[in-house]
């Protein structure tokens, strides 16, 4: 069962330490380290490119790695995969399959392959798949085909899931499907390794979330732990004059930002700055509107570490 | 190799086979299809006589006489042009090449002892021309013969090899079974084993305990099965619909377990050494294509220019359709024999390369 008291140490599920991985003279993987505990979900969130299927697919034993090192389950995924594949399910990214199986069929025949006694109709249920059990894959929408990959992976009822982007490409209602279906998972205590690049994937979603870019790991921790490592701080924001922003400036003894139109920003360091900031709104008896303070979300934070706003990386992907 | 999992795999492919509908169309209608035309338009053919225009510019009993002998072989059909008109535009003007033209003093020469020619018509590169110069010729030597009062000493009794005579179906039926061996597998292993590794359908199986030699296996029992079904329904059309004459012996059975051995192994070599679906495509075309048309499965082999026969012998479908000839048309077994050796030679190289080359997963 997962270990919600942090306190206590619980075996690692993967550990990878210093992993690299070259196409050429493009270093996808470039000397990351993590650990997933068993029975969290962890997530890498990072731009396409950022090397997350890389890196998933050397834990897999699909790909060799460079150099460093990686533990899944206590094997070496490369030397050991045919073993480890027992114990592992697995979405790829994009996942497809054969056009003519349906579902039910689909979850048959991996239980075939792996030669287990699977509860095929549960598998179904718990994916939300009843409904279209009977209907050929390749006439699937995309969330359904999803969700038969999800079912595949649950076949030979796993312990640790690699989970590729499983929503990428899928509308907001099928996204949420899926979600749902990964919840299920968690709370059966199964370990997760989940790639997005969705932001609010991998906050709705993960206990730990790795951020990625270029090869490399920019920052991990829980998401609670990321903003307050890296946030700015909490700010006030309000709407005013050019002259407001000035007087305050003068007068609130705070760092105060102005954006050039009618936007006001103070940086608040203690709680009882907040109190004086609107003290000084209040005598500088200029106009003012919309009050309100702000602390950084994640995006803010994933914004400012990559380098790049999230929707222009979503309309890239 | 376990069984349960070949099972498994199997059941999965000839499902999906046969309820996409395409792969099923071209192996097993197809080539029936192709048995109903090439055997509707060779089989008539050698008792349909061949039509040839011919002009009297003598108009006697002699000439009538000639022309009459000429009908009596039954090989020709004569199609009598008008002396006003001239001949050779007019053989233009009807898109004909062959024709015979029996010129005025035809007869008073032949009464006379004078030399005389009958033009013959024709296009030396056409079979029906060179018929209808031979059937000329006999004629006219007949005519001699009796003009100098003699009679035929040595004549010809037409004999085939075998007790009833063969016929271009009873080659056609090995031939399009061979083509059925080679297409099927050929265009369906090259097709899935490029797309299943763009569409990462590889390496979703290679997650599960399948091995790909397990993977590969079922494919060719599923080729196999199609093979024999498609042998089948060919014997079968060939058999009650030209009544070909074919010997069912179970010496056809090893050409119809090693012919997809070989060629779901090979068309899976091809697919795996492409980069794309698209090139894979175009090499498997370049690969398949030459075979389809020089191993005999349209016409026997030993119809075909000496340096083509050559090349047709470094083609294993060559092997496939030599060896179903043998066996079926033939009973020469020695010979099959050999053919079968060959293939079971070149099968185990071609499986052995695909096993190596075709990979689950890369590094
Ligand atoms: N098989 C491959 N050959 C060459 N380059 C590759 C290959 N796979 C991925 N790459 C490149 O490696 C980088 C990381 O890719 P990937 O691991 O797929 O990132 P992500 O999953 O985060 O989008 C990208 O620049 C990608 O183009
Ligand atoms: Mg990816």
């Amino acid at each position: 069962m997962r270990e919600s008291d942090g306190s206590r140490l619980t075996e690692a599920a993967i550990e990878v330490s210093s992993l690299k991985k070259a196409y050429g003279a493009l270093q996808a993987v470039d000397g990351i380290s993590f650990a997933v505990r068993e029975g969290e979900v962890f997530s890498l969130l990072g731009p396409n490119g950022a090397g997350k299927t890389t890196t998933i697919e050397i834990l897999e034993g699909l790909r060799k790695q460079d150099a460093g090192t990686a533990r899944v389950l206590g094997t070496d995924p490369w030397a050991d995969g045919y073993a480890l594949h027992k114990k592992i399910g697995v979405i790829p990214q994009g996942f497809k399959f054969f056009e003519y199986p349906t579902p039910r069929e689909a979850v048959k025949y991996y239980a075939a392959l792996f030669g287990v006694k699977a509860d095929v109709e549960g598998i179904l249920a718990k994916v939300l798949l009843q409904d279209s059990a009977e209907v050929y894959f390749t006439r699937l929408s995309g969330g359904q085909k999803q969700k038969v990959g999800l079912a595949l992976s649950l076949v030979n009822d796993p312990q640790l899931l690699f989970l590729d982007e499983p929503t990428t490409g899928l509308d907001p209602q099928a996204r949420r499907a899926v979600w749902e279906v990964i919840r299920g998972l968690k709370r059966e205590g199964r370990t997760v390794l989940l790639t997005t690049h969705y932001l609010e994937e991998a906050e709705e979603l993960a206990d730990r979330v790795a951020i990625m870019n270029k090869g490399r790991i920019i920052t991990s921790g829980t998401p609670a732990e990321i903003i307050t490592n890296h946030s700015s701080g909490e700010r006030l924001l309000v709407h005013g004059s050019e002259r407001l922003a000035k007087y305050l400036e003068k007068n609130a003894s705070l760092p105060v930002e102005f954006d050039g139109r009618d936007l006001i920003s103070l940086s608040l360091h203690r709680k009882e700055d907040v109190m004086a900031a609107v003290a000084a709104i209040q005598e500088s008896g200029l106009e003012w509107d919309d009050l309100r303070t702000k602390r950084d979300s994640l995006e803010d934070i994933f914004v400012r570490l990559v380098g790049e706003p999230m929707e222009e990386l979503e309309a890239k992907a | 190799m376990n069984a349960r999992r070949v099972v498994a795999d199997f059941g999965v492919f000839s499902r999906g086979y046969i309820r996409s509908r395409i792969g099923a169309f071209f192996a097993l209608v197809f080539p029936v299809i192709l048995i109903l035309i090439f055997g509707a338009i060779f089989s008539g053919g050698s008792s349909e006589p061949v039509s040839v225009y011919f002009q009297n510019q003598d108009g006697s009993q002699v000439s009538n006489g000639f022309v009459s002998a000429l009908n009596g072989t039954n090989t020709i059909r004569l199609r009598a042009v008008d002396t006003s008109q001239n001949f050779t535009s007019y053989l233009l003007s009807h898109s004909a090449s062959d024709g015979i033209v029996i010129p005025s003093g035809f007869s008073s020469a032949f009464i006379s002892g004078k030399a005389v020619n009958v033009t013959v018509y024709g296009n030396p590169a056409s079979t029906t021309s060179a018929i209808v110069s031979g059937i000329t010729r006999g004629v006219v030597n007949e005519f001699n013969l009796k003009r100098a009062g003699g009679s035929s000493v040595i004549g010809v009794e037409p004999q085939n090899v075998k007790s009833q005579s063969l016929k271009y179906i009873d080659f056609l039926v090995p031939g399009l079974v061979g083509f059925s061996v080679l297409t099927s597998p050929m265009f369906a292993l090259v097709n899935i084993s490029s797309q299943y590794k763009r569409d990462k359908i590889f390496k979703q199986l290679s997650l599960t305990p399948l091995t790909k030699s397990e993977w590969l296996v079922s494919k060719i029992f599923f080729y196999i099965v199609l093979t024999i079904i498609s042998f089948l329904l060919m014997t079968l059309v060939g058999v009650f619909a030209f009544g070909a004459h074919i010997s069912l012996t179970p010496w056809i059975i090893p050409f119809l377990v090693v012919g997809p051995l070989l060629f779901v192994s090979l068309g899976m070599l091809v697919g795996t050494g492409s980069k794309s679906v698209e090139s894979s495509a175009v090499v498997g075309n370049l690969v398949t294509f030459p075979m389809m048309f020089l191993s005999g499965t349209f016409f026997p082999v030993s119809t075909m220019p000496a340096y083509l026969q050559s090349f047709a012998h470094v083609l294993p479908l060559f092997y496939v359709i030599d060896g179903l000839n043998n066996v079926m048309t033939f009973g020469n077994y020695g010979a099959a024999l050999t053919d079968l050796g060959v293939l079971l030679v070149l099968s185990a190289i071609i499986f052995g390369l695909a096993v190596r080359f075709f990979k689950w997963r890369e590094d």
